[in-house]
């Protein structure tokens, strides 16, 4: 039986079973008739013309865990933020445990999505926003909305600011192996509020894992999003991410999507503009190795007059890496005044490994300043031969270049543990120390 | 009074195709319809060797398995292939010694057209092949070129006094399987031009010709075959006008371009087929096909102004197979009223220390869609490989759209590869400072246009460049803010 044929059947086990998928059964019945039509994304489609779900696609991933797991906090401390004060969300294999967990219904709500589900209160929200802004159509989507039961759930009221940041974390683990874990997260920004957040998912076992994760947030008048995605999996997890954002009047929106890690890592972070005067920044590094593949795919969707966006993406590839960037700006006819920049740069380390790369602009408005620029290319000879009369082993002299290159994208990071952590993370990729802190 | 945008857009809205007009000769077509027994039909009339039929036939053959492709950024109806006549030819068939003899309605055509045969004999040197509907009907200039070794002529007359040359190139670049338009060319091509430079030989003038859809109903299937040889040159130019008309007209070119080992070919093209009117009624499908193969170290470089047909469809491209081959890429794309264009280049890196060059302007006024797309692809094996590309658009007007999809793929660790794209308007101050220096509106406009061309109109040769420059200005004229 294929994958596809698995979910299909897991689906009928899923409808039928007592929980808060219960609330959602005509959003969940109509997305998996999507799925069922649909299929996986294969690379006949434009959108997936680089990347091919084919071989993850062969394994048999299950729906649903066959036990409920307990790790030590010394099992996962590694990869939650400790320095920094923050509320947290975690998951394991898909269950919430709430001892790992801090949450909060205090002025603000920082808890599950199941939990908004059931509870009254938060109907009006759940009715408002769930499943408004995801794409559709789009098959893996479906899929999410189809099994949507857990995840993230986070309100933050008009005027509110979150102090301290908040983790939305997802382990899996060896004692169920093989899992599909489709986590659906709903954030919603109400006026002037602010948040930051980092979500990061971590496969604690070498059985395959796969991950297909949808976001939806939504940020209102003057709202600020500032949200990071820290990505270093180990070799035999998959991560589907696709994020949608829709935005309304002087809010803005920042997200950092650092990939490190991972055997197929998809980012489908979409902006949507829904008033005028709006500013999305989307910023990343890739850094990967072996035959790791990591694959961006952004869209910032102008419809409004005087906004802007901004996009900066670095990728360094070693080994057999691959990678693919596709960043897609439109600019609806009424977005006159529109400001939106575009680069990607990328170093191919190896001769095996390759990028793919189409920044693409479709344009219909004609006050604006629209521009791209993409370059691939190598270390400077030069640099490094500089470094290396100066007394630096050519491999330190190598990890400072391409540190050098990645940095600018570190600057605009706002939390300091944040910026700490993926300082740490790229040194340790290249092996080398940098030895001093940003 | 100060010229306001209105007035621009309205003068732009009423300006007619200049060149819409219709040349009566009496000419020789066939009943419309594709089949089999058509391309035999026209295979025939050539009198063409058994080995051109049955290459046009398994053509024909691949072709009907095929699909017409729709995956580029343009609307339009599909073009019924069973209802055109796909042979046409000027029935007066007799070559000329000298131009006099030549149908003086022919002649007064190329006059309205401002490229008076004598004038470009005398001022430029140019040898003029003339394709009026498919049928050369005179070529100019032919011994000075024999001198030197060279072969300038039609494609059925090199079929018959070159047929080894044919054979050995013909589909060498682009397959008949390459793509719906191309097969359609190889099964029904009617005419085009051959051109052979031997070794060693630089081209003394730069070969031009003419191409001009006149039969109303018939579509055009040109055919283009460019081959130089070890160390040679050669500059050639193609330009095209058409008569208004209100039925769409398919034209489905294929251009091949062969530059062996230390060659260098440089194709310049003015496209200024019939646009449709201002409310996008009528007009040429431009569907073409253009690829050219480098040998080692040689050199190919494309240059094309782009300002009309409805819809445009066209990639002009380089397979750089020679190590330290070199391929370029110059294009001016206009589109005003309801045209569309889709129009780029692929750059295909395969051999070691290869460059390539990518300019693109686009231009888009009124309801037009203009977009560039584009692949520069480096395999693995081209090591050092250099490419830089550069996509410039402006926009005049809200209604219109200005796209970009350019896709490039490395896998050499060596590549070195640029992109970067803007997309702008033109500046009310830079209209401004023009105005008070003097200049009016309209004037500033083209100034700033051109400016804008520059890099690419640079790069045509010198008769062509005023022709194109003139084509620009008429394109926009009383145009736009």
């Amino acid at each position: 039986m294929d994958l596809k044929e698995t979910l299909l059947s897991s689906y009928l086990a899923f409808d039928a079973q007592d929980g808060p998928q219960r609330k959602l059964q005509d959003e969940r019945a109509a997305a998996i008739e999507v799925f069922e039509q649909q299929g996986f994304p294969t690379k006949k489609l434009e959108d997936w013309k680089y990347t091919s779900l084919r071989t993850l696609t062969k394994n048999d991933f299950s729906v649903f865990p066959k036990e409920e797991v307990n790790l030590k906090l010394e099992e996962v401390k590694p990869y939650i933020l400790q320095d920094v004060d923050t509320f947290k969300i975690v998951f394991v294999d898909g269950i919430y445990n709430a001892y790992l967990s801090e949450t909060t219904h205090d002025g603000i709500d920082v808890c599950l999505l199941s939990a908004a589900l059931t509870k009254r209160k938060f109907a009006p929200v759940i009715k408002k926003y769930f499943n408004q802004i995801a794409e559709k159509e789009a098959s893996l989507t479906a899929l999410n909305t189809a099994f949507t039961k857990e995840g993230a759930y986070i309100y933050v009221p008009e005027g509110k600011v979150v102090e301290k940041p908040v983790q939305i974390i997802h382990f899996a683990t060896d004692k169920n192996p093989n899992m599909i874990l489709q986590p659906r997260n709903l954030i919603v920004l109400e006026k002037n509020a602010e948040i930051q957040i980092v979500e990061r998912h971590q496969s604690l076992t070498s059985e395959a894992t796969f991950t297909n994760v949808v976001t939806e947030i939504f940020t209102e008048q003057n709202a600020q999003l500032d949200y990071y995605k820290i990505q270093n999996d180990n070799f035999e997890a998959s991560l589907i991410d696709s994020t949608y954002i829709a935005q309304q009047k002087h809010s803005h929106a920042k997200v950092h999507t650092f990939s490190f890690g991972g055997k197929l890592t998809r980012n489908n972070l979409n902006f949507y503009h829904k008033e005028p005067e709006i500013n999305s920044t989307m910023k990343g590094i890739t850094l990967i190795e072996g035959k790791q593949f990591v694959d961006h795919h952004t869209l910032v969707h102008h419809a409004q007059p005087n906004s802007e966006s901004h996009q900066d993406y670095k990728g360094i590839y070693a080994e057999n890496a691959t990678g693919v960037f596709n960043g897609k700006i439109i600019v609806e006819k009424e977005a006159q005044k529109t400001n939106a920049f575009q680069q990607n740069n990328n170093i191919l380390m190896d001769d095996k490994a390759s990028i793919n790369t189409k920044p693409q602009l479709e344009i219909f408005a004609d006050d604006v300043k629209c521009s791209h620029g993409c370059t691939i290319g190598q270390l400077d000879e030069d640099a490094l031969f500089y470094l290396q009369t100066r007394g630096i082993p050519k491999k330190e002299a190598r990890g400072l270049l391409t540190y050098a290159f990645a940095n600018n994208i570190l600057q605009s990071v706002q939390i300091d543990s944040v910026k700490k952590r993926i300082n740490k993370l790229i040194a340790n990729k290249l092996g080398v120390n940098i030895g001093f802190d940003v | 009074m100060a010229y306001t945008e209105e007035e621009l857009k309205k003068e732009l809205e009423t300006k007619e195709y200049e060149y819409g007009f219709y040349t009566d000769i009496e000419s020789d077509t066939f009943p419309i319809g594709l089949n089999e027994d058509v391309i035999r039909a026209i295979s025939a009339r050539k009198n063409e060797p058994h080995w051109m039929l049955k290459w046009r036939l398994d053509a024909y053959e691949k072709f009907q398995q095929m699909e017409e492709p729709d995956w580029a950024n343009v609307t339009y109806p599909k073009p019924k292939l069973q209802e055109i006549a796909y042979y046409s030819a000027p029935k007066s068939q007799v070559k000329y010694d000298s131009l006099d003899e030549v149908d003086p309605e022919l002649l007064k055509t190329f006059e309205k057209l401002g490229i008076s045969l004598e004038e470009q004999k005398k001022l430029a040197g140019v040898a003029v092949d003339i394709v009026m509907d498919s049928v050369s009907v005179a070529t100019t200039f032919k011994d000075t070129l024999a001198e030197k070794g060279i072969i300038f002529c039609s494609i059925s007359e090199a079929i018959q006094e070159h047929p080894e040359l044919v054979q050995k190139y013909i589909g060498s670049v682009i397959p008949r399987t390459d793509n719906y338009f191309a097969a359609l060319n190889s099964a029904v091509f009617s005419d085009g031009s051959f051109c052979y430079i031997p070794k060693g030989v630089h081209c003394p003038m730069e070969l031009s010709t003419y191409f001009r859809i006149n039969q109303a109903g018939t579509g055009q299937f040109e055919r283009t075959l460019v081959i130089a040889d070890e160390g040679s040159y050669v500059s050639y130019l193609e330009g095209c006008t058409a008569p208004a008309r209100d039925e769409n007209q398919l034209h489905a070119a294929v251009v091949e371009l062969i530059a062996l080992d230390d060659a260098e070919i440089k194709y310049s093209t003015v496209q200024n087929w019939f646009p449709g009117d201002k409310d996008g009624k009528g007009g040429v499908f431009n569907f073409v096909t253009k690829r050219g193969i480098c040998h080692e170290r040689s050199k190919i470089s494309w240059t094309q102004v782009e300002t009309g047909s409805a819809v445009t469809w066209k990639y002009p491209s380089c397979i750089l197979k020679g190590n330290d081959s070199i391929g370029e890429f110059y294009s001016i794309a206009l589109t005003n009223n309801y045209q569309q264009a889709d129009t780029g280049t692929k750059m295909i890196h395969l051999g070691k220390r290869t460059k390539s060059t990518i300019i693109s302007k686009g231009i888009s006024a009124g309801h037009s869609q203009n977009s560039y797309r584009g692949l520069v692809k480096v395999g693995a094996n081209a090591k050092n490989a250099r490419n830089f590309s550069q996509c410039d658009s402006l926009l005049m007007g809200n209604k219109c759209g200005a796209h970009t999809f350019p896709y490039i793929e490395a896998k050499s660790k060596t590549a070195k590869i640029e992109h970067e794209a803007t997309t702008s308007k033109i500046g009310e101050d830079q209209i401004f400072y023009c105005n008070q220096r003097g200049i009016d509106t309209e004037k500033a406009i083209a100034l700033i246009v051109n400016g804008f061309s520059k890099e690419v109109l640079n790069k045509l040769p010198m008769e062509f460049a005023v022709e194109a420059q003139k084509l620009l200005e008429i394109s926009l004229e009383g145009s736009v803010g």
